[in-house]
């Protein structure tokens, strides 16, 4: 199945929680792939797993078993290095609780990843570069005002955008977005998704979480989540 | 960058990190007074035993002394590494102030009062003579009578501050000093009602060694009157010391070792002589053997004082180390986002330790700057505590301490930020490890370490 048409697999992915005794199987054997250019969405009740999933993704967490591969390679969990140019180059992640850092100030949160890669020597040189691509995302998604101001200042709808701009920063093969809209009313989620649509017909590849069946039915593809399962996609 | 970028956002943004820069200015400065003080206070009271001794005593504690000392004295001085020696009869006896008639036991030494202060420390300690100190005998008033040098407090009362109120010459008092000469046998030499020499000195001037015991129960008359008095005269003079000091470049033990090898090489030569029996009782010690009965005791209180204060350094350590891992557990959020989009567990550490680096030296330098600040100061806020509500840290009358110690040792310095530097490390880097190896969901989700 590795195949160049594919820039993500997931094949037989388990997941568990362990609370004592007890064990909470989330996951019971995930497979699907995803091409590249694709705008999917996952869809799936509350607590179906959606989060863990996407975690399992983007190499923030790790499957019981199974593989994921990235363009056709498993991600490799033994070779930190590859694993962290992995998390700051080929993909961009949007937690569903924004996951901002409360010093920085919104430009610095969004340019952070472009300076996490760069030494102090190179970030003299190609700081004005990242500066000016963090502030043109954040017009972008409609924050050019706030720029300078603390995350503890701006509503979650806005927090939500800063973390969108974040994940675009490094220009990610991958975007995966843990309900990028949760927070946003109609308009503004509707902002958001037409965002995402530009950039899905420029080719990004976009991998979304969402509980909401109308925001699913934008992307081009739905994987269902449900018992731990793909029940449809 | 991000690592100078964050920790330096840390540093200014967070109140905690203000009250950890003054936990560890506060705990460096505190420990720098304590140890001090205290390093002071032992090194001074072992400075004056050394000073009040020489380098090196031979010498007997028997009172009948030492014969033929002079030959031997002769031979010392003339050795490469010895730089000068003083012959000192040592005795007790009574001294009745005249006009008074209450008498006090005392300890009398006979010294030559300028071999005895190139050997000494002696020089330094009288008040009157200090700059022609072989007039120390030479009393002000009825310069017919020899001169006697008192312990300070014999002579004088502090005030309430501690501090002696001299006079511009020595007040016109005579004493009278009696002795019981004893043969070389160590028999009285005199018998019935004369059996008791007495001599009366006048006071020509007083000697404040530091010691408590010395300066109070001790007194200095000339060589000669000793020897007459304790009957040590006559033929086959006796002595009871000789202090030596060495040239500046020798090791003690050195030196003390070759003049321990002529003093054996000396008895075996005389050991025909009459009096040869009472070599027996010398012995050769360093300054420290010498007084050790003193200074054994301030060294075992300086074994119990350095462990009660290692365990006040350890206190402060672990303070400094569950300040920052408290400050750096609440981060954990920070390290899940940031291990998120690809820093390395090596770049959390490092972000982690600049941030505690930083703080290590403001705090540092500025427990550094307080602890010298306040010892330069500590003398005058002490008296000013002393005049403004009547307190005063230590006795002065019963502590012969002048001067709270407040000479800062490098040494000390260094070791304090050497180990408030490692417990900032160590408390920054034990929590930042421990969530840099788990993975970025589960430290963010946890919340804290
Ligand atoms: N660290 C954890 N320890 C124990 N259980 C966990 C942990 N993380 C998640 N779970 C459980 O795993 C299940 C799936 O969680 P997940 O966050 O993936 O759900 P979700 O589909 O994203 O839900 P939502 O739509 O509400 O965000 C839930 O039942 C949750 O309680
Ligand atoms: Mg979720």
């Amino acid at each position: 199945m590795s195949n160049d048409k594919y820039i993500l697999q997931a094949e037989g992915i388990l997941k568990s929680y362990r609370m004592g005794a007890a064990e909470l199987k989330v996951l019971k054997g995930v497979d699907f792939a995803i091409e590249k250019g694709e705008f999917v969405a996952i869809i799936g009740a509350s607590g179906s797993g959606k989060s863990t999933l996407l975690h399992l993704l983007g190499a923030l967490d790790k499957p019981d078993e199974g593989v994921v591969k990235f363009e056709g390679k498993e991600i490799n969990w033994a070779n930190g290095k590859e694993l962290n140019r992995f998390r700051n180059k080929m993909v961009g992640f949007v937690f569903q609780f924004y996951h901002l850092l409360d010093e920085l100030n919104v430009q610095e949160n969004v340019y952070l990843p472009a300076m996490v890669s760069k030494s102090v020597l190179g970030w003299f040189s190609g700081s004005m570069v990242a500066k000016n691509r963090a502030k043109k995302l954040l017009c972008q998604l409609g924050l050019d005002e706030r720029i300078g101001h603390k995350p503890y200042q701006l509503s979650g709808g806005e927090r939500q955008r800063v973390a969108i701009a974040r994940a675009l920063m490094n220009e990610p093969k991958l975007l995966l977005a843990d309900e990028p809209t949760g927070n946003l009313d109609s308009a503004t989620g509707n902002g958001i998704l037409e965002v995402f649509e530009n950039l899905n017909r420029t080719g990004q590849t976009i991998v979304m979480v969402t509980h909401d069946e109308h925001i699913a039915a934008r992307a081009g593809r739905i994987i269902t989540l449900a018992d731990g399962k793909v029940s449809s996609s | 960058m991000y690592k100078i970028l964050l920790a330096s956002r840390y540093l200014i943004k967070r109140r905690i990190s203000y009250l950890a820069f003054l936990a560890v200015a506060l705990c460096v400065f505190i420990v720098i007074v304590v140890m001090t003080v205290m390093i002071g206070l032992v090194s001074d009271f072992k400075e004056k035993n050394h000073s009040f001794a020489g380098d090196c005593v031979v010498g007997t504690d028997s009172l009948v002394g030492f014969a033929y000392y002079a030959d031997f004295a002769d031979e010392v001085a003339k050795l490469d590494f010895v730089e000068s020696t003083s012959t000192v009869i040592n005795t007790y006896g009574l001294i009745n102030r005249s006009g008074t008639d209450v008498s006090r036991g005392v300890q009398i030494f006979g010294i030559d009062p300028k071999s005895h202060s190139l050997a000494t420390g002696f020089g330094r300690t009288v008040h009157y003579h200090k700059d022609d100190i072989s007039k120390v005998f030479v009393p002000a008033y009825d310069t017919n009578l020899p001169g006697c040098v008192l312990g300070i407090d014999m002579a004088m009362i502090r005030d309430l501050r501690g501090k002696y109120q001299f006079g511009q010459m020595p007040f016109n008092t005579k004493f009278s000093i009696s002795c019981f000469p004893l043969t070389a046998k160590g028999a009285l030499a005199k018998a019935g009602a004369g059996e008791i020499n007495t001599k009366t000195f006048s006071y020509s001037d007083v000697s404040q060694s530091g010691l408590a015991r010395i300066d109070s129960s001790l007194i200095y008359i000339p060589f000669e009157q000793a020897q007459l008095l304790c009957g040590m005269g006559g033929v086959d003079k006796r002595a009871s010391r000789i202090h030596i000091k060495f040239k500046s470049d020798v090791r003690l033990g050195t030196g003390t070792n070759k003049v321990g090898a002529l003093w054996r090489d000396y008895m075996r030569k005389n050991k025909d002589k009459a009096k040869a029996n009472l070599f027996e009782t010398v012995t050769v010690q360093t300054w420290k053997e010498h007084r050790r009965s003193f200074v054994a005791a301030m060294e075992k209180e300086q074994t119990v004082l350095t462990v009660m204060f290692s365990l006040v350094g350890i206190t402060t350590v672990f303070i400094i180390f569950v300040v920052f891992y408290m400050i750096i557990c609440h981060k954990s959020k920070d390290i899940g986002i940031l291990k998120s989009i690809g820093v390395s567990n090596s770049g959390i550490i490092g972000l982690f330790s600049s941030f505690a680096v930083f703080l290590a030296s403001l705090g540092s330098c500025m427990g550094v700057f307080g602890g010298w600040l306040f010892l330069r100061k500590i003398n005058s806020i002490e008296d000013w505590l002393f005049a403004r509500f009547g307190f005063q840290m230590w006795d002065r009358s019963i502590y012969a301490i002048g001067d709270i110690p407040n000479q800062i040792e490098l040494r000390t310095v260094l070791v304090i930020i050497i180990s408030a530097f490692a417990a900032c490390l160590v408390g920054a880097i034990v929590p930042a490890w421990q969530g840099a190896k788990l993975r970025p969901v589960e430290s963010l989700q946890v919340n804290q370490l």
